[in-house]
């Protein structure tokens, strides 16, 4: 070191910078400056995101993708879209259109909330917004039900409707219900699966039980 | 929890470094969380989700508290000046510091009690169970014990209980959609929950009382238990009975199998209790309640006219609708006595 006392540095050369340590992975940074982006790009990213979380609800198997980046857009639209579409059914009165959305919406947040507690509490080793963005996820094959009840519906309700109604609820739901288990039961010691599973059975039952009995006025 | 307590007690230095910090320093200990526990902390990464909503929310709240500080020590010397501003701007100044210190103390005071209350580590014993005990338990819940003489063991233990609430819940949904039932106040999602944890969680509080007064032997958690476990037999004859409509069904499903729990409860706390008295008061409360809860939920949600299919087909025949919330007494045995004249008839 002696022998660098006498190096001097020009004047016009600017000695300053950055002395920190880079931190974890360059995604924080990265999204931090999506805020220039202008504002298609950011809507059709997470589109596309929400997109193959679909695709990976439709074709379940056992890959993370759903697990490590959850988003709750998706799970939002579809209850959204699940309790417009069963609102004003089975009640005579003006009154009873309203408590359907608030009924379907608490239904499946609660119920939700509730299942991921059970999971935890189970010895789970998921995380509470990823559990909730599989089971929000895993309603997309109960509203695509809904969509054909109220198509068979519009055709005429009689004992062939129902009994095509009832063959398309039982299979969306046993659909939901493998779906979600493929994702969840996987973060559960083993021996405990059944313990997880049955509280999803009876949520998606009840979800499966509200889209039968539906009856338009 | 690393970067959630490091906000704590940089907070923590920034209000009480302007009196004095030495003596601040030993309060870190109180600041920090317990180690190891699982607690249901939402700003927290997990090492699993790389979701960056919550990064960007811990850098927000980062920057936030750089920005308070900075304001504090702004406003500290802008408050020796403010004196010469008259009483107007002392006041301000002053009035914002307090308003922010006290943010600062009920922020930390929040966050403590939710980390406090909502560490579900306490929940975790009691769900400590394997399949087959559970499968073992709810067979056992319709056996009455024999010997009475000899304290009996009971499981505490939630999940089962509250698997069966739930199941009670939808069945009971079931029910109500099938008789039509029109809920003038509220929804029908809201009614059952509302009447099965009321029963579940009311009754059991009210039991665990009577017990504690009559000096019998159990815990809280045990009467959850105990009376979770009761509400299988209620499932088992709600589930049949909404579906096959008989009236006769209905009375021998609600002596025999509603009995039958009931005496198993019955049994298990005559075994935990001293003294004919108090045998008596505690297990002809329980055994009332139960079997009049299996009575209510059957008659207040039951359809008049049968068959699943017509109810289902639409309004072309209008079912005999009820409002199922405000049935006084009188008005049920007058429905009741309507009811089988009807099926009488038919």
């Amino acid at each position: 070191f002696a022998g660098l006392a006498d190096v001097s540095i020009a004047e016009d050369i600017p000695v300053e910078g950055e002395i920190t340590i880079p931190v974890g992975s360059h995604s924080p940074d990265e999204d931090y400056s999506t805020l220039d982006e202008p504002v298609r790009d950011t809507i059709v990213r997470d589109l596309k995101a929400v997109g193959k979380k679909f695709v990976h609800v439709m074709y379940p198997k056992k890959s993370s993708a759903l697990l490590r980046d959850w988003d709750l857009w998706g799970p939002l639209v579809l209850c959204v879209s699940l309790a417009l579409m069963l609102q004003g059914g089975s009640a005579d009165s003006k009154e009873d259109g309203g408590p359907q959305f608030a009924e379907v919406f608490v239904i499946i947040w609660f119920g939700a909330v509730v299942i991921t507690l059970n999971s935890k509490l189970l010895g789970g080793t998921i995380s509470f917004f990823q559990s909730l963005c599989v089971l929000g996820y895993c309603v997309l094959p109960l509203t695509v039900a809904m969509l054909v009840c109220r198509l068979v519906l519009l055709a005429g309700s009689g004992t062939v409707s129902f009994i095509i109604r009832l063959i398309v609820v039982v299979a969306m739901f046993g659909w939901s219900t493998l779906a979600s288990t493929a994702f969840l039961a996987d973060s559960q010691p083993p021996n405990r699966k059944a313990l997880v599973v049955y509280p999803i059975f009876l949520f998606y039952f009840v979800i499966s039980w509200m889209i039968l009995t539906f009856t338009p006025q | 929890a690393g970067p959630g307590t490091m906000s704590a007690p940089g907070a923590a230095a920034a209000g009480g470094g302007r009196s004095g910090s030495a003596a601040e320093w030993g309060g870190f200990e109180d600041n920090m969380q317990g180690g190891g526990s699982a607690v249901i902390d939402m700003e927290n990464m997990d090492d699993t989700s790389g979701s960056s909503f919550e990064d960007m929310g811990e850098m927000h709240q980062r920057m936030k508290e750089e920005e308070e500080e900075e304001e504090g020590e702004a406003g500290a010397a802008e408050e020796e000046d403010g004196e010469f501003l008259g009483m107007k701007g002392l006041r301000g100044q002053l009035g914002r510091q307090v308003a922010d210190q006290m943010w600062q103390v009920g922020k930390r005071q929040a966050s403590r009690a939710f980390s406090l209350y909502a560490n579900i580590d306490i929940l975790r014993p009691y769900f400590d169970v394997e399949p087959v005990q559970v499968r073992a338990r709810l067979l056992e819940s319709m056996i009455p014990v024999k010997m009475i003489n000899f304290p009996q063991k009971i499981a505490g233990e939630l999940y089962g209980p509250l698997m069966l609430v739930f199941t009670l819940v939808a069945i009971l949904l079931h029910g109500m959609k099938t008789s039509d039932t029109i809920i003038r106040e509220g929804t029908l999602m809201g009614t059952a929950i509302g009447t099965c944890f009321g029963y579940w969680l009311g009754v059991s509080s009210f039991i665990y009382f009577l017990a504690y007064l009559c000096n019998a032997q159990i815990t809280m958690v045990q009467m959850l238990s105990l009376l979770g476990y009761g509400l299988f037999g209620h499932c088992i004859t709600l589930f049949v009975t909404y579906n096959i409509h008989f009236h006769s069904l209905f009375y021998i499903f609600w002596l025999g199998v509603g009995g039958l729990s009931t005496l198993r409860m019955v049994a298990v706390l005559v075994s935990r209790t001293v003294g004919h008295t108090q045998r008596l008061i505690l297990c002809g409360t329980l055994a009332a309640l139960h079997m009049l809860f299996l009575l209510y939920l059957h008659f207040a949600y039951h359809k008049v006219v049968e068959g699943i299919l017509d109810t289902l087909e639409g309004p072309n025949m209008p079912p005999f609708q009820r409002v199922a919330r405000d049935i006084p007494v009188v008005s049920n045995a007058v429905l009741n006595t309507t009811a089988k004249a009807i099926a009488l008839t038919l």
